[in-house]
């Protein structure tokens, strides 16, 4: 059994609007081990975000966290004052955000924005801390550091400026990095050396990763577990080969069905047919139930509760329940 | 595809450059040849700000070329009058790729694809008018109660339909496709690929089908135009050139997918380093030379022309 490093438990992070409560995220369980990468996958609004800037208390008016407990080492984040929590955020979790250009100040110089949260949250003067950002620069491939130290961010093409906010995220040697579709907004070769990039980090420093992104890809390529999202729940988690080759949830079937394969072509793509629904007006039931394949009575009237598959696998459906019954 | 092709669209060593102050420009379509064949999927792939938008929209006319001309079937767009030009112009649409931004907020549906029907006034009456509107929101899917809702009612999938039908509304020859899908999740993104196909093969359009999503190329187009920093690296059938890349950018482009599959990873991958240079001062020779592993002297100095290789046409001294 790993060590945990994240443990959230049964979080509820709701936003509350005048035209009514949308649960962002519903009721939602994970795990990060120590020293692993763990991939939340999921469409647009289905709360993968939401989940991430629960950790980090983020939400922003009128969201905030309902219920549930977010344990970083056995202490839970939520129970804390304000003052704890700026020490937390920073120095034993840090997040890179999908737009490189919006995080970053556009009127200071990058390196004196990476060296702020040394000064932050270590006691070192500036000129040590400046030896330190150069030597994080280094380690995260931006070349000439020194050079590059003075620049603004508008200086910068988006894969530097990603590799700033990484070196900023790295700078206090974090337990956690969480990183909000990291490579979203870059280009395929620049997306490539980011992702090579944050792998090596974890490997070498014994990092773990929160790994938000929508494209199966990324999460294949990167993560040791996997949790799919879908309106503001988890629907499956596993390992990554089990979900990848063995999908038990007709949404993610659906998902990994969806994902075009450049050696065998067909003529049509399998889709996933209807929308997502609206987080303020939820089905009674299962809320993928009207876009399902394999919806039946049940999944109409009550909500599936998450199904033990052994081994860490689990899905939220009625389908093992009923096939089990069937059985009998 | 074997039987003769007929061109639609040509264009001969068409430049764009977009000044920057007096002395410096962007160059960002640089002396390129294209030919796009009636009834085909033309995809222009290549990374931002490899000037795959910009080719699209100059062959349209919707940028005036620096130099160089556009024929569209035995027609020479280029330097055409407005009003000349009018005629050719409904034979040409387009598809956006933000569908938030694309439709006007204040317009309900009916209006937007009403739009383009009206200002060419190809309906006689109002009934006329509605019932071609109906018939082109049954032919993308966008269920005919919609007709009178307004573009924040719907989800981007349903939106970017809504943009097709305005753009097929014409019955245009030539539909250029602006990265139609990347705005949209992955389930909503095949969804809208098979419309795209089911549309071409119903109304016989020809796309120019602009994406840097290499693996939704592959899916919808037959031939493929790989640019790099303004110039035509490969260009070719899709299956050849996803089967064997010739340029090595190409196959760098190729390598650099995330595979979603989980025992394909470990393996070492060649990634390509570097950024793309500026296109305010490309590299001389090869554009390409400062990023490429395989660069000898002759590609810092000599600029290599396409030519004829296995079948496509590559734009490499080595192969």
């Amino acid at each position: 059994m790993d060590e945990m490093l994240l443990e959230i438990k049964h979080l509820k992070s709701y936003f509350y609007t005048r035209k009514g409560v949308a649960p962002a995220v519903d009721d939602v369980s994970l795990q990060v081990p120590k020293g692993k990468i763990v991939g939340i996958v999921g469409e647009s609004g289905c709360g993968k975000s939401m989940t991430a800037k629960s950790v980090m208390d983020l939400l922003k008016y009128p969201g905030r966290v309902a219920d549930g407990e977010i344990l970083l080492e056995g202490r839970d984040l939520t129970k804390l004052s304000a003052k704890e929590k700026r020490k937390v955020r920073g120095e034993d979790i840090s997040m890179i955000f999908q737009e490189p250009m919006t995080s970053l100040n556009p009127v200071i110089k990058v390196g004196k924005q990476v060296r702020e949260a040394i000064l932050i949250h270590q006691k070192m003067d500036k000129a040590e801390a400046k030896k330190r950002v150069i030597e994080v620069f280094r380690q995260v491939g931006i070349s000439e550091p020194e050079k590059r130290y003075e620049c603004y961010p508008h200086e910068l093409s988006g894969g530097l400026r990603q590799r700033v906010m990484i070196a900023m995220a790295m700078v206090c040697r974090p337990k956690l990095m969480i990183a909000d579709e990291p490579t979203t907004a870059l280009d395929v070769t620049i997306e490539a050396q980011i992702l090579k990039l944050m792998k090596n980090l974890c490997d070498t420093t014994g990092m773990s990763c929160l790994l938000i992104s929508h494209n199966l890809g990324v999460i294949a390529q990167m993560c040791d577990y996997v949790y799919v999202m879908y309106a503001g729940k988890i629907v499956e988690q596993g390992d990554v080969f089990t979900l990848f080759d063995h999908p038990q949830h007709p949404y993610t079937k659906g998902l990994l069905a969806s994902i075009i394969h450049l050696d065998e072509l067909p003529d049509r793509l399998s889709t996933i047919p209807g929308v997502v629904p609206n987080l303020m007006h939820l089905p009674e039931g299962c809320a993928f139930c009207g876009r399902c394949s394999e919806a039946m009575e049940c999944c109409k009237t009550k909500k599936p509760e998450l199904h033990d598959l052994g081994d860490g696998h689990a899905i939220r459906c009625f389908l093992p329940a009923e096939r089990e019954a069937a059985h009998e | 595809m074997s039987e003769e092709k007929k061109v639609l669209l040509r264009c001969e060593h068409l430049v764009k450059e977009f000044p920057v102050d007096r002395k410096r420009s962007v160059h960002a379509v640089s002396d390129i040849d294209l030919e796009i064949y009636e009834g085909e999927c033309l995809a222009l792939v290549g990374e931002s700000g490899c000037g795959k938008s910009t080719l699209g929209r100059t062959l349209i006319q919707l940028h005036k070329p620096t130099s160089g001309d556009v024929w569209f079937k035995d027609a020479k767009i280029s330097g055409m009058k407005a009003s000349e030009f009018a005629p050719y112009r409904r034979q040409m649409q387009m598809i956006f790729q933000d569908p938030y931004a694309s439709l006007d907020p204040r317009m309900n549906v009916h209006d937007i694809i009403a739009e383009p029907l009206v200002t060419y006034k190809v309906c006689a009456n109002k009934e006329e008018l509605t019932k071609k509107v109906l018939e082109l929101m049954d032919a993308v899917g966008v269920p005919r109660d919609f007709l009178y809702r307004y573009p924040h009612q719907f989800s981007g999938g349903q939106r970017q339909r809504i943009g097709i039908a305005r753009a097929i509304a014409l019955r245009p020859s030539l539909v250029i496709c602006d990265e139609p899908v990347s705005a949209l999740d992955v389930s909503v993104q095949s969804q809208v690929l098979n419309l795209l196909k089911d549309i071409q093969a119903q109304y016989g359009l020809t796309y120019l089908f602009i994406s840097h999503d290499l693996s939704v190329v592959r899916f919808i187009s037959n031939r493929v135009c790989v640019m790099f920093l303004g110039r035509v690296c490969e260009i070719g059938d899709s299956a050849l050139i996803y089967e064997k890349p010739l340029h090595p950018y190409t196959k760098f482009l190729m390598n650099a997918i995330p595979i979603a599959d989980p025992h394909l990873r470990g393996e070492e991958k060649t990634l390509l380093e570097g950024e793309l240079p500026s296109p305010i001062n490309p590299p001389k020779g090869c554009r390409f030379h400062t990023r490429c592993p395989y660069a000898t002297e002759k590609c810092r100095t000599e600029e290599p022309a396409l030519r004829e290789v296995d079948g496509r046409k590559v734009a490499c001294h080595m192969a």
